[in-house]
């Protein structure tokens, strides 16, 4: 059953006109409120809402949002006298260029920092846009490796980058197989074509062999495909151990159906960077193409309360709590620690901060953060399942909250 | 590695799949070989039916297959409105004004259900339409075979149309003189709006058959639009027969070209024909029926 | 050279920019519409002159773009003998497309479906191959510097793209006004007269494409010094194509300042329709949808063609 499309629109769409554009702001800040109060800190989040990875782009949007409004609840920047953040909302409208122009504007509104911009491609552009300016960027989602080894001193990037996950996803399949007894011994890789997609299967198929599985089949698909029939019935004739998906949430969701239904059923499907696996929206939808499912992908600490809160805030809304919303929200929580500990809204200042940051306040599996040439070192994935109708951690054991079934039962 | 099994059973699908593109492409075919209008907004439109049906299934309860004589005849009228006041006066028949205005027609669709949907995708659960029906070494969801048979019907019901009504009649002369069609008495303008309205009620078919195999999402229609342009040229601009054909023959070509070189590159088969058929044969396997 | 009095005129009108704006923001609009006006200059070569409509010359703006990518990073060539190697390979391009499509006759409708599935297979094997990086794309390191040309202040982009542009504007011109240019002319009114007349209608259309395919390869070149990444998806994606019709059909395709104005409208209205519109996802772009609508509906000739004398449409139906 899906939620109605209405319910979370009215009081968004006047937030949002409300935290509009930058004139839009300027006109809020009537002076005579003001005089008692710090000037707001203008941050900008940028994201690609409208074109074809609008969802992800809305997801990002909204989990930021939800992030400035608490931390404004909460009292602002103390250290800047309780200054509030004021969002300067861009459209990267799912193209490189855009999202530079956006740049400019927001440098023109005189934003402290950038939060964007989910896709790799997009934050290349707008990252090296900033720089121009100084303008400290945070890269929420994007995991392209190239976005933090350009030399760019204003970029950071908070979660990891695919390099770590494919490394990760490895380590932890291994731990898994032998923990099982090692059961499984070839593999299959199913990844869209694009950066993620491939930059993820080219790690994994290289790395693989050397741990002891051997890659069966290697299957790259458009986005968007329209059907899966043939990659299945490949898997179907090679029946590899373990199946690993790379990819959107529409293609895994039809992946993961025409397997159900041309009856494959391998000992474990095993995503990295699955884009429906890890997915309260996929689980929800269809829970029997979902059940088992492990995916090595971004995710929340599910010890720590203030990450369950989100949650429960996010599906208040109407949305679905999806990795875009906590890492976006994270993102601009780690701005607003950066601003504390800088005491200014001075985009070198926050730079600075930013750079010698050891933040311990966020809800991610990734211990304090430590940037290094602007990755956070301590960002890490984490191992999920899907298993009684709900998303567990299972690997690693310190945030664990359910132990792994592999492999999968038979159907 | 491929045995014959394997290939059987990947040329069913590839005939199921293509049977569902014929089915999307119908509509294009008929709106190009009669207005000699390439019609940007295709995918859009098909979108916009794609939700129509969705909402027709989650708010009204309706079977997505008892929405087909619901669907049909609303697509067709929101269809004939489109091109009698806004696509035909806003271009007044010149061809790259019809581009750039079915363009912007796309543009608007498309994000007006941007923001009025958001761009979740949404699906929808039949009950029986995904029960496996056994096809030779296939195994196909009953849902596609629905699709399949219903692309046939379709085109069928399309060719009736034509060959033997008056409308039908109208619509050939119109589409192979247009003056002399006036000078008649036709009411040009009239036909060519039923013309475009046909083949939107076809799309409002197709998104009937579609949805249970499929999703909907505003960007739902950009996978199947270049897919459309190819059988419409492959089959022959204007026949259906040539669209049903030429459908089944890009769904097998697809899956074949998938099989053998993967589903990103195996996407290129599709393209090879399409220019092969626009250098070598561009009237298309069929030529012009209407 | 009739024309060459008004592009200087321009140029040396466009040079001061950056000295007299602070604003990074209006640098960066003008830029792109620098960039845009030349994409559609050349395609109005092929189409608005020729009469040759392509919907697929992101197949030549890509080849360009990666073309001086790949000379970068793969063969270590400098940025200048890498944005002539762009030229040299969407030439290349256009001479494949053209020769494919004017050998076969094809026109009309047919020649806008052949460019759209060349773009597209483009794009399918800059998915695939090695050498383009496939899925992961190419980066260009960052290195500003005049051998590279990569600018530090960003008003050296937009002299660069000053400079292309005018090229383009020039090149256009040379063209209007020389013999080609009136084959071209009349191989657009009617192919089959123009023929009767002696015009060898093959290499006259194969002339057009080449120059179009040339200027757009070095639009492409220029978007790979500014940005530094291609992937497939940004090099040949249908936007390309799209955005390299709609400024010269929006502007006028009869002129020599159609594309330039369409360019500049096109971008001045993406801008106005986000600023009315604020956040509100996509309503801005149905906005834009509307609009562009609108311009057909009372620019037929485009925005160019305003003021001029509406004669009776020949070709359709009339009101």
């Amino acid at each position: 059953m899906n939620r109605p499309a209405t319910l979370s629109r009215a009081p968004l769409s006047r937030r949002r006109l409300l935290a509009g554009t930058a004139s839009g702001a300027a006109a809020l800040a009537a002076p005579a409120i003001l005089r008692a109060q710090p000037a707001p800190v203008k941050i900008g989040l940028l994201h690609p809402v409208t074109g074809f990875l609008a969802f992800s782009g809305q997801q990002c949007r909204e989990g930021a949002l939800l992030a400035v409004e608490a931390i404004n609840a909460a009292g602002g920047i103390k250290s800047l006298g309780g200054a509030k953040l004021e969002p300067v909302l861009g459209d990267a409208q799912s193209k490189p260029e855009v999202g530079a122009a956006e740049v400019e504007k927001m440098n023109e509104a005189g934003v402290a920092a950038i939060v964007g911009a989910y896709a790799s491609a997009i934050s290349l552009a707008t990252t090296q846009s900033a720089a121009r300016y100084g303008i400290p960027h945070i890269v929420d989602v994007g995991v392209s490796d190239q976005i933090v080894q350009r030399g760019l001193t204003n970029t950071f990037r908070f979660c990891p980058g695919y390099g770590v996950i494919a490394r990760i996803a490895i380590d932890n399949l291994v731990a898994l197989n032998d923990a099982a007894g090692k059961p499984a011994r070839t593999v299959a890789i199913v990844h869209e074509e694009s950066l993620f997609g491939t930059g993820t299967a080219q790690l994994l198929q290289k790395e693989l062999p050397a741990r002891g599985f051997e890659v069966v089949e290697v299957a790259k698909h458009a986005n968007p495909t329209r059907d899966f029939t043939n990659v299945v019935l490949k898997l179907k004739a090679l029946a590899p151990d373990i199946v690993i998906p790379a990819n959107y949430y529409n293609e895994y969701v039809l992946l993961a159906r025409t397997m159900r239904q041309q009856g494959v059923r391998p000992k474990a499907i095993y995503s990295v960077l699955g884009g429906a696996a890890s997915s309260f929206k996929f689980v929800k939808e269809f829970p029997d193409d979902a059940a088992y499912i492990m995916d090595c992908n971004h995710w929340y600490d599910p010890r720590k309360p203030a990450a369950l809160e989100l949650r429960r805030e996010a599906e208040a809304k109407g949305l679905f709590y999806t990795y875009e919303v906590f890492l976006a929200h994270e993102a601009v929580r780690l701005l607003a620690d950066a601003l504390e500990r800088a005491g200014s809204a001075s985009r070198e200042r926050i730079v600075e901060a930013l750079a010698t940051s050891s933040w311990d306040g966020h809800f991610m599996p990734y211990g304090p953060t430590r940037f290094v040439n602007g990755q956070n070192e301590g960002a890490r994935p984490v191992n999920t399942q899907v298993l009684n109708g709900t998303i567990e951690v299972i690997f690693p054991a310190e945030f664990a909250s359910a132990r792994p079934v592999f492999p999968m039962p038979r159907a | 590695m491929l045995e014959p099994s394997i290939l059987a059973a990947s040329l069913i699908h590839g005939l199921a799949n293509g049977a569902v593109y014929a089915l999307v492409a119908l509509g294009l075919s008929l709106v190009y070989g009669v207005l000699h209008i390439i019609n940007f907004a295709h995918g859009a439109l098909l979108m916009a039916a794609l939700y129509a049906v969705y909402f027709l299934v989650e708010r009204v309860g309706l079977d997505p297959y008892a929405a087909i004589p619901v669907l049909v005849p609303a697509a067709g009228s929101v269809g004939y409105l489109l091109h009698r006041y806004v696509v035909a006066k806003a271009s007044r028949g010149r061809e790259e004004a019809v581009l750039l205005v079915t363009l912007g027609v796309a543009l608007v669709l498309e994000n007006l259900a941007l923001a009025l949907f958001r761009s979740d995708t949404r699906t929808i659960e039949t009950g029986w339409a995904f029960e496996m029906v056994a096809v030779g070494p296939a195994l196909l969801p009953a849902a596609k075979l629905a699709a399949a048979a219903g692309a046939l019907v379709a085109v069928l019901a399309l060719w009736a149309v034509v060959r033997a009504t008056d409308l039908g009649r109208a619509i050939r002369a119109v589409a192979k003189e247009r003056e002399a069609a006036r000078l008649v008495g036709i009411d040009v303008d009239h036909v060519f709006a039923l013309a475009f309205a046909i083949g939107t009620a076809t799309l409002g078919a197709a998104a009937c058959l579609l949805l249970p195999t499929y999703y909907v999402s505003p960007q739902v229609g950009h996978g199947f639009v270049l897919v459309a342009f190819t059988i419409v040229v492959l089959g022959g601009m204007g026949s259906f027969w040539g669209a049903f054909w030429g459908g089944l023959l890009i769904g097998v070509v697809e899956s074949l070209g998938g099989l053998f070189l993967g589903e990103s590159l195996g996407q290129i088969g599709i393209f090879a024909i399409f220019i092969a058929t626009l250098l070598l044969r561009p009237t298309g396997l069929f030529g012009r029926a209407v | 050279m009739r024309s060459l009095p008004a592009i200087g005129l321009f140029a040396l009108a466009a040079l001061p920019l950056p000295w007299l704006t602070g604003s990074g923001t209006v640098l960066n609009l003008a830029t792109m519409v620098l960039l845009f006006a030349t994409l559609g200059q050349a395609w109005n070569l092929l189409g608005g002159m020729a009469g040759q409509f392509s919907f697929g010359h992101a197949a030549f703006f890509g080849t360009g773009a990666y073309a001086t990518a790949i000379a970068q990073i793969r063969f270590g060539l400098d940025a200048w003998s890498g944005f002539a190697v762009a030229i040299l390979a969407a030439v290349a391009m256009g001479a494949l497309v053209g020769f494919a499509s004017f050998r076969f006759r094809l026109r009309g409708s047919y020649f806008a479906l052949v460019t759209l599935a060349f773009a597209e297979v483009a794009r399918i094997l800059a998915n695939s191959l090695e050498i383009t990086g496939a899925g992961v794309g190419l980066l260009l390191p960052l290195a500003p510097g005049l051998d590279r040309l990569q600018f530090a202040d960003k008003a050296g982009y937009y002299w660069f793209a000053l400079v292309i542009c005018a090229g383009g504007l020039v090149l256009a011109s040379l063209v209007r006004e020389s013999r080609l240019g009136a084959r071209l002319a009349a191989v657009r009114e009617n192919e089959e007269a123009a023929r009767a007349l002696g015009v060898d209608a093959f290499a006259v259309k194969m002339q057009a494409i080449l120059l179009s395919a040339g200027l757009a390869g070095a639009a492409g070149a220029f978007y790979t010094q500014l940005f530094l990444y291609l992937d497939p998806h940004i090099a040949f994606g249908p936007q390309v194509s799209v955005e390299a019709l709609l400024g010269p059909i929006v502007g006028g395709t009869a002129s020599l300042w159609g594309p330039v104005l369409g360019a500049a409208v096109l971008q001045l209205l993406g801008e106005a329709s986000r600023a009315l519109t604020g956040g509100a996802t996509g309503a801005n772009l149905v906005a834009y949808g509307i609009v562009l609508v609108l311009i057909v509906r009372f620019f037929p000739d485009g925005i160019i063609g305003m003021g001029r004398a509406r004669t009776a449409d020949a070709r359709g139906v009339t009101g």
